[in-house]
């Protein structure tokens, strides 16, 4: 579905933050990127989403080309983002957060019957449909951020970092809903510096480092892996 | 009912400062410039509704729709002309690009036609003066209020109803996140400015009615009278601009009834230093943070 080759990515003109990145995403999976603070991670879904363009290599999505298009166009081509810190428009109502997930959509009807999917995913939205995002806890602003990005009705979810300073029952929550979403028929591509969680819901995973993809595999298989308990599971 | 008089002549003027406020302070909240150019559109718009009302006798209404379309076309230019390649600039930069507009739209107009004034016609529209608890009332004003009023809720329906308006909330408040949903960035910075620049031509052409002398300079002491009034209510908020212009017009009509009338403009200063000193982010302004 979603196949990158050996791509590289710069920051600010001169800082290389990707280096002949190369991974693949097949429907229907779940597939997670794993890596500390700094290994590129973000860096990634923002040219996956278009806000970066990649200086070599390819992107390609459902076989098409997608490198260095811009948002727009990647987000109609059904591949939508959760961003890093949730991002929502705090200074908007929740429903009009949502509203704003479903921009380029044309379908009335399909926006209402998606809306009514999001509240059933996470009825903590519904009940606080009018209150403006900014009032919600992390916890909530996530939910916010995730119905959202349904919202465009994506066959492609790329999410970054959703346990990202929220208490661990909630990245419990967070985490099983992801599952829902996937066995919805959505393809996720999950980023996360908790590889535990990550690689406990994650069919296949890559493991990146300073740039560079440095194990890929089995999620299962790279969860007894010695280096990724020693580098990332606190050598449990 | 002197008192109610004056109130009603702030409001007049204050009107006019709201409608060329709210266009800085829209841009400023989606881009964070000051566009300094923004009260030579003001003087564009008077000058186009001067031109409808005295050369192509089209009336008062429709000479203020062209006004505000030909103010919008040429907002949108400044933008793609001038400001669009500077967004990744430093601010200093892009501000002394504004000024450099600013000087620019004036000159032009001058080398085009000349630096004299012009005056609008007294029949711009039907005068007559109004009695009501023994105040004065013209149909001018009126016809300022009733125009500054439709304008405002007519933005207010815009920003809060639209699709557009929606994504002009969301690019000025996360520009990136607004890409993420799919918004064209650009596109929506090019409607703010032209809704933006239609109020400030619409308040051109009322300038005009009012105070009756144009004049290819007469864009600046408003323009940063208005820009006043937009840190007044806080700047990026759009009810701030409002609140601000009239406020601001309120005040410099009671200092000038008072008996200091040559201290006017000065009191507009005045407040400008009060706020930054005690109330850096105006009335209506968010007490922002800066995220670590």
């Amino acid at each position: 579905m979603l196949k990158v080759d050996n791509i590289d990515v710069f920051y600010g003109g001169n800082i290389q933050a990707l280096k002949g990145v190369s991974l693949e995403v097949n429907e229907g999976e779940i597939v997670t990127l794993i890596g500390a603070n700094g290994a590129g991670k973000t860096t990634l879904l923002k040219t996956l989403s278009g806000l970066l363009k990649p200086k070599k290599g390819t992107i390609e999505y459902l076989g098409k080309s997608i490198g260095g298009k811009a948002a727009q166009g990647i987000v109609k081509s059904g591949i939508s983002q959760v961003p890093e810190g949730r991002r929502v428009f705090s200074n908007m109502s929740v429903e009009e957060n949502l509203e704003l997930g479903a921009y380029l959509r044309k379908d009335r009807d399909g926006i209402k019957k998606d809306l009514q999917r999001v509240y059933a995913l996470f009825p903590r939205l519904l009940e606080r449909s009018k209150q403006s995002a900014g009032t919600l806890s992390g916890g909530e602003q996530q939910m916010l951020a995730m119905g959202r990005a349904i919202m465009a009705k994506p066959k492609l979810l790329l999410l970054d970092e959703p346990s990202m300073g929220l208490a661990p029952i909630m990245v419990q929550t967070i985490f099983s809903i992801i599952k829902e979403i996937n066995e919805e028929g959505t393809t996720i591509l999950l980023v996360e510096q908790n590889a535990h969680m990550a690689l406990s819901i994650a069919q296949r995973a890559y493991v990146i480092e300073t740039g560079k993809v440095v194990l890929s595999g089995d999620a299962k298989e790279l969860q007894e892996s010695d280096e990724v308990r020693a580098a990332y599971l606190g050598g449990l | 009912m002197e008192w109610l008089q004056q109130l009603i002549n702030g409001i007049s003027i204050g009107s006019i400062y709201a409608l060329i406020a709210l266009g800085y302070t829209m841009v400023y909240g989606i881009i964070k410039l000051i566009n300094f150019a923004h009260g030579d559109v003001f003087m564009i718009g008077a000058f186009v509704g001067f031109y409808g009302l005295t050369h192509w006798h089209i009336g008062f209404i429709p000479s203020l729709l062209v006004a505000m379309i030909i103010c919008s076309i040429l907002g949108v230019l400044i933008e793609r002309l001038a400001y669009k390649r500077l967004r990744n600039a430093t601010r200093i930069a892009a501000l002394i690009t504004a000024i450099g507009v600013s000087l620019l739209i004036e000159y032009t107009t001058i080398f085009i036609r000349g630096a004299q004034p012009e005056a609008y016609p007294s029949d711009a529209i039907f005068s007559k003066t109004f009695t009501v608890f023994g105040t004065q009332i013209t149909s001018e004003t009126i016809v300022i209020l009733a125009t500054t009023i439709i304008l405002m809720l007519l933005l207010q329906f815009i920003v809060h109803k639209t699709k557009i308006g929606k994504a002009m909330r969301a690019v000025s408040h996360d520009m990136e996140a607004a890409k993420l949903m799919g918004i064209n960035v650009d596109n929506t910075i090019s409607a703010t400015f032209a809704i933006g620049s239609a109020l400030a031509g619409a308040a051109g052409v009322i300038f005009g009615v009012y105070y009756t002398k144009i004049d290819p300079l007469m864009g600046i002491i408003p323009g940063v009278k208005a820009f006043i009034a937009a840190v007044l209510g806080g700047i990026g908020s759009i009810p701030g601009a409002m609140t601000g212009g009239m406020l601001l017009g309120v005040v410099e009509t009671i200092v000038s009834a008072v008996g200091f009338s040559t201290w006017r403009d000065a009191a507009a200063f005045v407040i400008l230093i009060l706020i930054l000193i005690f109330k850096p982010a105006g009335i209506f302004g968010k007490n922002t943070r800066e995220k670590v």
